[in-house]
């Protein structure tokens, strides 16, 4: 393939990644945003929504899209729930002291990981998509004659992966109603701007915090749902989106969910595009180290405003 | 008796112990032992940031793993003696800990964990680019042939306690020494209110500096003393579990005690060592520790003894 | 001969100016009192002073030196002692080791002296019973006590008390004021103060800020009867 050919492959798969690390920053900046707690864990509820995603469409059978749909619903809600609860036993109990949380949410990571390990064990399942056609792409060209269209050998994609990226759109512009149009989002504003002031007027603070957990958690967890049927389930699947959610949240500047939003974007994006043309690891490295770099030197993220 | 006396004999009696029970336990548990005590040093090496300076790391495999492969690199592919190997693994594991706290250092809390999180995912992941040298995940073999010292072959079980042993103790002895020092003391009122202590005319910032470097380097020791001494470098002992080790350790033990981490890497070696006779997901039981202690006993088992019966405990 | 000056010493905060240009001299050996409304920038003035805060422009001059650009260790190592407004100590520490951690850097070497300094420090204070006491645990005034007892052990040659009597009960207060004046001689001091009480029992000198700006220099009988400081306190920003 030629390198025009090649990069539109690349960033079609670049777009599929970030479309679902959107939703897992996302997830992790509102966690944060709200409650100022670092949830390491938040990898393992998303390798728990893909595992979930396999149990209930494995339990359910017939058509795939039947399965798909019912762990598109069932999967992050049961995860929600999960990290709501662990909130009001653990976090709460620890009284978001932010130390503690991170050590507290480290634990966390081993308890869902290793139990997942002993029960669904250690191989990684498939999940059958709803529906994946395959999709030939045109690519044009300025040649002898002209302007010309032709068909690339290997350039193309699936009906399921635009799915996913439209899926995104929707989950995030749904996301974007609730905390500017809705009650429960404005409650949210209230507990991060001031969560004393919130408490005074009447507004349960904790409630707010587990249900803010548990939100996180979901989305993290649908994000998983959505990208299943690409990539399998598997026991220890969660530790790249987390590390990569930690590098959007941190770029983007932490707590700020507008760029989370771009951050994911460009990360998702570059992170599909390097990938396809340079050693995945080496990719990693500069990636990782350029990330420490920008929270040593630029604590508020590269779109984040400096406070005096 | 005075404290300093008290907290001498404690340490003795520590070490004594540990002379101890090489006499009376079967092969298994004294081989176990011996790798307790490197672990140990390593826990120690952690506590000095974290215990007695109030700074958490999550990244200190890459010190550990700088000493390990300073160490095994410069045997297998430097054609080094021994004490200059180990020399080298040392060195690289505070050249390593400098620059990170040099970086590092300008952020604190929840910043400064992430930060040297990401540091030693940097380091893992380098580890794992240079395969070719580091032979990646799977990791390489120190020969036999190669861990002799003064004719001592360090394989056999006797010579290999009693090198872990006498590091142990360097270690432990040097390390209570500089925690009742100025300089100990210091990091500790660091710890407990950095502010004042700046406004008391002390430079913070140099102090936590050399406190990095100083647990790098203990860090450093563990990880060229486990290659010598058991003969195995890979890249396992880079990742962030290795970050998550000391952390639980020290926090079981009891940060900012002397024997902490030494009781916290043996019960937690038997707890996994138990447990993963049961289950492959050993894992869990860290897990389910480390939440457990964040919640009920955030002091560990020695700052529990502290708090309700002596004192006087270093 | 002054000990300590500040030349167009400023600060802006985001636009607001809390200090602007002071010039202020501190006279050796005296107490000098630091006194203005409320928000009148006296925090943040000494704070300057100590490298606490950076300041935005002007120039601090110990000994004639310019310590400007000093970190905050650098000008305490210079013998400048600091007790913050709002109690800072190390409370989990005992009273003894706290005092120990603020005698260490001077007396660290000597054993027995680093003892005898902090015992004495204790007992000028007046809390010596409660050497092995935790820190945290002493009462509101003890810890104020405490606090003054660390800047003391330092043997400071200026020393700034940040609202020494806030919460003391009256016999302290009066236990302060022959305190501070037994201190004055060897050392400078600089005292931020409300209670006109002690303002009047023992300083020699008093500069009175306003707005960021000072209002009025004199000794306690000139400026107990300048119109303008009282003009202040009742509230006329204008006068």
């Amino acid at each position: 393939m030629e390198f025009g050919p090649h990069l539109m492959l690349a960033s079609l798969e670049g777009a599929v990644i970030a479309s679902v690390l959107v939703l897992t920053s996302m997830g992790l900046s509102i966690v944060f945003g709200v409650m100022r707690v670092v949830n390491v864990a938040h990898g393992e509820f998303y390798m728990l929504g893909a595992v979930l995603a396999w149990y209930v469409t494995s339990l359910l059978g017939g058509h795939p899209a039947v399965g798909f749909v019912a762990a598109l619903v069932a999967a992050p809600l049961l995860v929600g729930a999960i990290a709501a609860s662990a909130d009001r036993v653990i976090l709460k109990h620890l009284k978001y002291d932010p130390d503690r949380t991170i050590v507290a949410t480290i634990g966390l990571l081993y308890i869902i990981q290793q139990t997942t390990l002993m029960t669904f064990g250690p191989d990684a399942r498939p999940v059958a998509p709803p529906f994946n056609h395959r999709l030939a792409l045109p690519w044009f060209e300025f040649g002898d004659s002209g302007f010309a269209m032709y068909w690339p050998w290997g350039l193309s994609t699936t009906s399921y992966k635009l799915f996913v990226i439209a899926a995104a759109a929707v989950v995030l512009i749904a996301l974007w109603l609730l905390i500017t149009r809705t009650k429960i989002g404005l409650i949210m504003r209230a507990t991060q701007q001031d969560s004393e002031t919130a408490q005074a007027f009447g507004i349960p603070v904790g409630r707010v915090y587990s249900m803010v957990f548990g939100l996180g958690a979901a989305l993290a967890a649908l994000g998983a749902v959505l990208v299943v049927p690409i990539q399998q389930a598997h026991y220890l699947m969660g530790a790249d989106p987390l590390l990569l959610s930690f590098i959007v949240v941190i770029i983007g500047g932490l707590g700020s969910l507008p760029g989370t939003v771009v951050a994911a974007l460009l990360i998702g994006m570059s992170d599909g595009i390097i990938s396809v043309f340079f050693s995945p690891t080496l990719a990693k490295i500069i990636a990782t180290f350029l990330v420490a770099m920008v929270l040593v030197w630029r604590p508020q993220g590269l779109f984040g405003r400096s406070v005096p | 008796m005075t404290l300093n006396a008290k907290s001498a004999t404690l340490h003795l009696s520590v070490l004594a112990a540990l002379v101890a029970l090489f006499f009376v336990l079967p092969p298994y548990h004294s081989g176990n032992l011996a790798r307790i005590m490197v672990l140990a040093i390593y826990a120690m090496g952690y506590n000095i940031l974290f215990g007695y300076t109030g700074l958490l790391s999550l990244g200190h495999a890459m010190f550990f793993a700088a000493g390990m492969y300073g160490f095994g690199l410069s045997v297998n592919l430097g054609g080094l003696p021994l004490p200059l190997a180990f020399l080298t693994g040392m060195a690289c594991a505070a050249a390593l800990a400098a620059v990170t706290g040099f970086l590092a250092l300008r952020t604190s809390g929840v910043a400064f964990m992430i930060v040297t999180l990401m540091f030693a995912q940097t380091a893992y992941l380098v580890v794992l680019y240079f395969g070719t040298y580091t032979r990646g995940d799977e990791g390489f073999v120190i020969q036999s042939a190669d861990r002799m010292i003064m004719g001592v072959d360090l394989t056999s079980e006797g010579a290999r306690y009693v090198a872990a042993l006498l590091l142990f103790s360097a270690c432990f002895l040097t390390l209570a020494r500089i925690i009742r020092s100025r300089f100990g003391r210091t990091l500790v009122a660091i710890r407990e209110n950095e502010e004042r202590a700046r406004m008391l005319g002390y430079d913070t910032g140099a102090h936590k500096l050399k406190a990095m470097i100083l647990s790098g380097l203990i860090a450093g020791v563990a990880g060229a003393a486990y290659a010598m001494l058991f003969g195995y470098v890979g890249a396992t002992f880079a990742t962030v579990q290795y970050s998550i080790f000391p952390l639980l350790w020290v926090l079981l033990g009891g940060a900012g005690t002397t024997i902490g981490p030494l009781l916290g890497v043996f019960f937690m070696f038997y707890l996994i060592d138990f447990s993963s006779s049961l289950t492959t997901a050993y894992m869990l039981v860290a897990g389910v520790v480390l939440v457990l202690l964040t919640m009920f006993a955030p002091q560990g088992l020695m700052g529990e003894m502290r708090k309700r019966v002596f004192a006087w405990l270093p | 001969m002054n000990i300590l000056e500040t030349k167009g010493l400023t600060k802006v905060y985001g636009g607001i100016t809390a200090n602007a240009d002071i010039d202020f001299a501190l006279p050796r050996g005296k107490i000098t009192a630091l006194i203005g409304p409320n928000g009148a920038g006296k925090s943040t003035f000494v704070g300057m002073v100590s490298g606490r805060t950076p300041a935005t422009r002007g120039q601090v001059l110990f000994e004639g030196r310019d310590i400007s650009t000093l970190p905050a260790h650098e000008r305490i190592q210079l013998g400048i002692a600091y007790t913050f407004q709002i109690t800072s100590i190390f409370p989990r520490l005992t009273v003894y080791e706290n005092v120990a951690i603020a005698a260490r850097r001077l007396f660290g070497k000597d054993p027995a002296l680093l003892q005898t300094k902090i015992t004495r420090a204790l007992e000028k204070v007046d809390i010596a019973v409660h050497a092995e006491q935790i820190a945290g645990d002493l009462s509101y005034g003890h810890q104020r006590l405490l606090e003054i007892a660390m800047g003391l052990v330092q043997e400071p040659r200026v020393f700034i008390l940040d609202e020494p009597t806030q919460g003391l009960a009256e016999a302290e207060v009066t236990g302060f004021i022959e305190l501070i004046k037994s201190l004055a001689g060897d050392a400078t001091i600089l005292l931020i103060e409300h209670n006109m009480t002690v303002v009047m029992g023992a300083a020699d000198w008093i500069t009175v800020l306003d707005q960021g700006m000072v209002l009025a220099n004199g000794t306690p009988e000139d400026i107990g009867s300048n119109a303008a400081v009282q003009a202040a306190y009742l509230g006329k920003t204008d006068a």
